[in-house]
């Protein structure tokens, strides 16, 4: 009985002090205040939102008095709300169009998605229509593109994934016309089930890739129209399948607006931005 | 006096704080899934043709069978191997084998179920694409989780079969009951209560299971009885999409835990009325 009673207690005090350090760091954050003050509003493409929600974190962090509401609902939300001064910063996941001039795009990040197969997958490229009848169940095996004689594993991504809009994007393709055998999450989980699957056939991040076949991960990426999937073929705009990344305002920026922006541009949010599965543009 | 009216309050705080909690989830739950109650039909879960919630297609339905496949089979393995390797080790086998045997359980139990998925995908996975290609299927799920939810069933029925009444046993042994009539006439019908409610409680666990059954199932939405289909889980369809779903696709989600809520409190329902059947008959 005591001793429950001394667990019972230890727990209730463990838990006070839990409540009261929450408490008091909130407070101590409260007191180092800085210049800026105030509240941004920033909408756009589901895609950027959890990066821009994360950067506002840390933003946030470091400037107590600065709240920012970051909304999701696509990129031409992002436009309009700009345009009518709803909200201060926009998010695109796509280059501002000719008819869009009177908005400034801020180049946040870009996004490649690579084709990877296992590493003892003697196929070296495939056209564009091939991955296209592979992912619609017209090509089911891979002997028919000059491979072994095995059925293709098609790996496809869940509903929202950004990475499943870029790759519906490029090849005109229609999710629910898919037919594929796995539907994973993320680009790791792809990456896992390709490198133990020498019949699989999957689309990643390019950047996650790169970092998983450094580390000598059994998985290869596949060149698009005869261009090498990478990060560089991506930051030079060569790789087909790839999209900007932009924050969009219009007019004179506010202060706030302005240091948030410069935020976005540091070299020391690479690690966030890669943490996402995106390309910082952002040299270190 | 003082001391034992203030463990009495906090102890009634305690208790309040968990209870108010679950009561707070399941307000939580009702009220972001009433989003697509109110917006679509309950037909769209039933008749839609797949689950794409970013093109309006709801079809919930397979996702829901999915996850009661995947329990049921588990169930169904795990069940008689845990209670036969319980017998084993309470009764037949020396201890020499049956401690260790015993501590092994225990530690296996104790193994995060994510190491579990990660040594499925590694073997489970490609010894299944032998058979019939790519692996990653219900039978994945199944196996995957049969290996999860074991160990703590040996653990339960080991419970079960010491709590019973010593005093029946001795009985039973000084009357030279063979081994096999003790366990089927005393022990099984004395442990038959800890038995059935821990299975259901474990059921429980199953159903809930996340990452394992994500990582191998294939997590395809069909309609399938087929044991070497891929099939989703209503616990997989929230982890694969919660991350990037907005609006009615968020919406369709907390639906899919509103369900798996539903089926496990329906399940430690039953429990409770098996428990307190039992005890009454």
């Amino acid at each position: 009985m005591t001793i429950f009673r001394t667990t019972l207690i230890i727990t209730a005090v463990c838990f006070l002090v839990a409540c009261n350090n929450q408490q008091s760091t909130f407070s101590n954050s409260g007191a180092s205040a800085s210049s800026l003050a105030g509240k941004l509003i920033v909408t756009g493409s589901s895609t950027i939102a959890p990066l821009a929600a994360e950067l506002a974190k840390q933003f946030e962090s470091m400037h107590s008095n600065v709240k920012i509401d970051v909304q999701t609902g696509g990129s031409s939300r992002g436009i309009s709300d700009v345009r009518q001064q709803i909200s201060d910063i926009g998010m695109v996941s796509r280059q501002l169009k000719a008819a869009e001039t009177d908005l400034s795009s801020h180049l946040l990040a870009k996004d490649g998605v690579s084709i990877i197969v296992h590493k003892n997958n003697p196929i070296s490229e495939l056209s564009e229509q091939q991955i296209k009848q592979i992912y619609l169940g017209e090509i089911t095996n891979w002997k028919k593109l000059g491979g072994h004689d095995v059925k293709i594993t098609v790996i496809n991504k869940a509903e929202g994934r950004s990475t499943l809009e870029v790759f519906l994007k490029h090849f005109q393709l229609k999710n629910t016309a898919i037919k594929p055998t796995i539907i994973i999450g993320d680009n790791e989980q792809a990456i896992k089930l390709v490198a133990n699957n020498t019949s699989a056939i999957a689309y990643v991040s390019i950047g996650t890739a790169e970092y998983d076949i450094a580390l000598n991960v059994p998985i290869r990426t596949l060149p698009l129209n005869g261009i090498e999937a990478s990060t560089k073929t991506v930051l030079s705009n060569q790789f087909p399948l790839s999209r900007e990344l932009n924050l969009i305002t219009k007019g004179e920026l506010s202060t706030l607006s302005k240091a948030f922006i410069e935020y976005t541009r540091n070299s020391t949010i690479s690690s966030t931005i890669e943490e996402f599965g995106f390309v910082p543009v952002v040299t270190r | 006096m003082s001391r034992d009216k203030a463990l009495h309050y906090s102890l009634k705080f305690l208790a309040g704080l968990s209870v108010s909690s679950l009561l707070f989830i399941i307000f939580y739950l009702v009220s972001e899934s009433s989003i697509i109650l109110q917006e679509v039909s309950p037909t769209h879960f039933l008749f839609d043709n797949n689950w794409h919630p970013t093109e309006g297609e709801f079809l919930i339905l397979p996702i829901v069978l999915g996850s009661v496949f995947i329990a049921f089979g588990a169930m169904v393995l795990s069940i008689p191997l845990g209670i036969l390797s319980a017998i084993l080790c309470q009764f037949y086998a020396p201890v020499w084998f049956s401690k260790p045997y015993e501590r092994i359980i225990e530690i296996l139990s104790g193994i995060p179920s994510v190491v579990f998925g990660f040594w499925g995908v590694i073997i489970i996975v490609p010894l299944l694409a032998q058979i019939e290609a790519p692996g990653t299927s219900m039978l994945a799920g199944i196996l995957v989780l049969t290996f999860i939810i074991m160990p703590p069933i040996v653990l339960i029925a080991n419970n079960a079969f010491i709590n019973i009444d010593k005093i029946q046993l001795q009985n039973a042994m000084a009357l030279g009951m063979s081994r096999f009539s003790i366990i089927r006439y005393i022990i099984f019908p004395n442990a038959k209560r800890g038995l059935l409610t821990g299975m259901i409680l474990q059921s429980g666990r199953a159903i809930g299971e996340t990452l394992a059954v994500l990582m191998v199932c294939g997590n395809v939405v069909q309609f399938t009885g087929n044991i070497f289909d891929p099939i989703r889980t209503l616990t997989s369809n929230i982890a694969l999409e919660m991350a990037y779903a907005m609006d009615l696709h968020r919406s369709a989600l907390f639906l899919s835990g509103l369900i798996l809520m539903i089926v496990v409190l329906v399940l430690i329902l039953l429990s409770e009325k098996l428990e307190t059947s039992t005890k009454s008959s």
